[in-house]
């Protein structure tokens, strides 16, 4: 029987959002002085109506002070029940936004959650990002000692680590050289190295495989894999599917800051890609009068279900409101895969057509003849600008998703989506 | 086995075993940030002696030469330099703490240690600051063939009452500057004001005795008198024990006060930073 050591019991965590038009991160005491000072004599002076007027309080609203309608609660968690065994290595999968990263915030004690409780037996070491802290002007030894520090380890430890850490990171050369003169890849493998050192009792990472290049994935992958078998507890959140499966054996789906699902990782996968799959091969929004906006994106895949053929020929569409003409409007789309990188570009502005010239909608269609992308999941990244480069009316992010498969293939030989990006067409010949 | 329980509102009881713990980072903040300071400067280190010094220089010539404030013997020089110590350390080590959580940033919001540990690491690195200007001092005091007595040993506790003195305002200007980014303009205007009221460039027996008393709010004052009487012999008038006294509970209460408004708020800072 293995002990609990990581129970969460209805975790919440609420955020206020301030309605502002730009989300602003910190307050300045003028606005806290100002709002307060409002609240009595609101109807009083030019400047007072504008400032209503831009936090989208109620021009009527007199009975409310002008806070409330700036003001909105967000829980980015709420409800979130669970509990880890000693030893279990779970998952922890979701949209972006649906509060994986919260989750591990409060984990890590870096936020703290408005309701709920949390027990946890053990030492918990985090890592939401790596390099946290490396500072460019200090060589690769004196940031294995400071970002070891402040994960956590003592300076005994990782003199005792030392050597493996250097060995592992591939930098025994350039130890003595300033971290901003290494190479990008360099620098996320030491980072990754010290992390992956860290013998806590509870491990928590975030995304991190996610660098270097394909050979050190592999490796930190393996290391990873050392740590999941070694007996450790880990909670580890990925938007990789693949690293997911073969990592944990439990997974928890997140959706909308409520954990749908809590079980076998095979089961949560699923039930991810099944959310994924049916809800957004299109995306819709009612244009907000008098502001250019991207209103439709719709991918017509070869199947049904947001399903497309490699190799088939696929349609997207688009509808641009624009209330005036806009004379060198611009629409770009990307594909992006499920690793965010952006496979293909198509941009409209290449091509000789004309759009946006009235007032009202343009419909603009995208016609791909044969789309050979490798299988995997996919989403569009589509930019609505004027001219290109310049004025940005929208850019939209992970919608339309969809699904490449290659099933005509005559071969037994499936394809994984980390074989490559895109297949191209190619005669073969056997010259004896 | 640790056990940690998470929990709203909860400020947990092993928080000051975690600063323990984390004893480690503290030295090895304070070492980056002295190591980074002078970094692509080309006289690097000498920085730290050059602002005081030069301080000092113009202290010296306003108010001893020009204004001719009394000096009860002692060199004007040192009489200055013994008060610039602790009032740039002061200096520095507000400004340091206060933009240190936000320079920080991404500490803050991807990994947890006790928040204290960064602005209280700030106010370690200006010691160090201090420290080496006190190698100017001693220049100075061999120039001026001034030697000090037995008050001198002091020292140590004084520099103590500094550093706390810093600590307490240095962590409430932290916190508040996380949230109200408008404290980045208050605490330049608290260094430049607070040089004119603090007895840097004189001693602080020229301020009328009914005053005196008041004078000691600021807690400076105490701290300032404290380094002239263990630098200079004693020798600037009496020691004025109760403004000594009051300068000390004001330091007392600062402290209390920093640290109290730190940690209400410290479980926030990841969000608002």
């Amino acid at each position: 029987m293995s002990d609990i050591v990581i129970s969460l019991d209805n975790v919440g965590k609420r955020y206020t959002l301030r309605h502002q038009g730009k989300s602003e991160r910190y307050v300045a005491l003028r606005d806290v002085i100002a709002r307060q000072a409002a609240a009595p004599f609101k109807a009083i002076g030019e400047k007072m109506r504008i400032w209503n007027r831009t936090n989208g309080s109620h021009p009527n609203g007199s009975s409310h002070p002008p806070s409330n309608g700036a003001v909105e609660d967000f829980w980015a968690l709420r409800n979130v029940s669970f509990e880890v065994k000693e030893g279990d290595v779970v998952g922890i999968i979701g949209r972006n936004g649906a509060g994986k990263s919260t989750l591990l915030k409060i984990l890590s004690r870096i936020t703290e959650p408005n309701e709920g409780r949390i027990r946890i037996k053990g030492r918990v070491a985090s890592l939401l990002e790596v390099g946290t802290g490396f500072h460019p002007e200090l060589t690769g030894r004196e940031n294995i000692y400071l970002n070891g520090s402040i994960l956590g380890m003592r300076r005994a430890e990782i003199k005792a680590k030392f050597d493996e850490i250097v060995a592992f990171a591939e930098v025994e050369k350039f130890l003595d050289t300033p971290v901003k003169r290494y190479s990008s890849g360099m620098y996320v493998r030491l980072a990754f190295a010290v992390a992956a050192h860290l013998e806590p009792e509870i491990l928590i990472v975030d995304e991190v495989l996610a660098v270097g290049d394909a050979e050190f994935q592999k490796k930190s992958l393996g290391k990873m894999h050392d740590v999941a078998t070694g007996g450790r507890t880990v909670l580890f959140v990925s938007h990789n599917m693949a690293a997911i499966t073969s990592l944990t054996r439990r997974s928890a789906l997140l959706r909308a800051g409520h954990c749908v699902y809590f079980g076998e990782t095979q089961d949560a996968v699923g039930r991810y890609l099944d959310s994924i799959r049916s809800q957004e091969s299109r995306y819709e929004a009612s244009p907000n009068h008098g502001i250019p906006s991207i209103a439709r994106v719709e991918v017509f895949c070869s199947q049904s279900g947001s399903v497309h053929e490699s190799g088939a020929p696929m349609r997207v569409e688009f509808d641009l409101y624009h209330p005036e003409p806009i004379p060198s409007a611009c629409l770009k789309f990307q594909m992006v895969n499920q690793a965010h990188v952006p496979v293909l570009h198509f941009r409209a502005f290449d091509h000789p057509i004309e759009i946006c010239k009235g007032s009202g909608t343009t419909k603009v269609v995208c016609h791909i003849p044969r789309l050979n992308l490798n299988v995997g999941q996919y989403s569009l990244t589509a930019y609505f600008s004027d001219p290109p480069g310049g004025q940005c009316y929208q850019h939209l992010e992970a919608v339309c998703q969809f699904r490449v498969v290659i099933l005509n293939k005559t071969t037994l030989w499936g394809w994984r989506p980390e074989a490559c990006t895109y297949h191209e067409e190619a005669e073969w010949r056997a010259a004896s | 086995m640790h056990e940690l329980l998470i929990e709203p509102g909860r400020t947990e009881k092993n928080y000051w075993g975690d600063l323990w713990r984390f004893r480690e980072l503290f030295y090895i903040l304070a070492w980056r940030d002295i190591s980074v300071r002078y970094k692509q400067t080309a006289i690097g280190v000498i920085w730290a002696l050059l602002r005081p010094f030069l301080a000092m220089v113009i202290f010296t010539i306003v108010f001893g030469r020009i204004a001719r404030m009394p000096s009860h013997g002692i060199p004007y020089p040192i009489l200055v330099f013994a008060a610039m110590l602790p009032w740039q350390f002061f200096a520095n080590a507000l400004s340091e703490a206060s933009q240190s959580l936000v320079v920080n940033e991404r500490l803050v919001s991807k990994v947890y240690f006790p928040r204290l540990i960064i602005p209280a690491g700030a106010v370690i690195t200006s010691l160090v600051d201090l420290l080496i200007s006190a190698a100017l001092l001693a220049v100075l005091m061999i120039w001026f063939r001034f030697l000090p007595d037995w008050r001198l040993l002091t020292l140590p506790f004084f520099t103590l009452m500094a550093f706390l003195a810093a600590l307490g305002p240095g962590l409430l200007l932290t916190a508040l500057n996380v949230k109200f980014r408008d404290f980045r303009y208050v605490v330049p205007f608290i260094v430049q004001f607070g040089l004119f009221i603090s007895p840097v460039g004189f001693s602080s027996d020229v301020i009328p005795q009914q005053w005196r008393l008041l004078y000691s709010l600021n807690p400076m004052v105490g701290v300032i008198d404290g380094f002239r009487w263990a630098i200079c012999q004693g020798g600037t008038g009496e020691f004025y024990l109760p403004g000594f006294a009051l300068s000390m509970l004001v330091v007392a209460v600062f402290l209390f006060s920093g640290i109290w408004y730190f940690r209400s708020t410290e479980k926030s800072f990841a969000d608002v930073i």
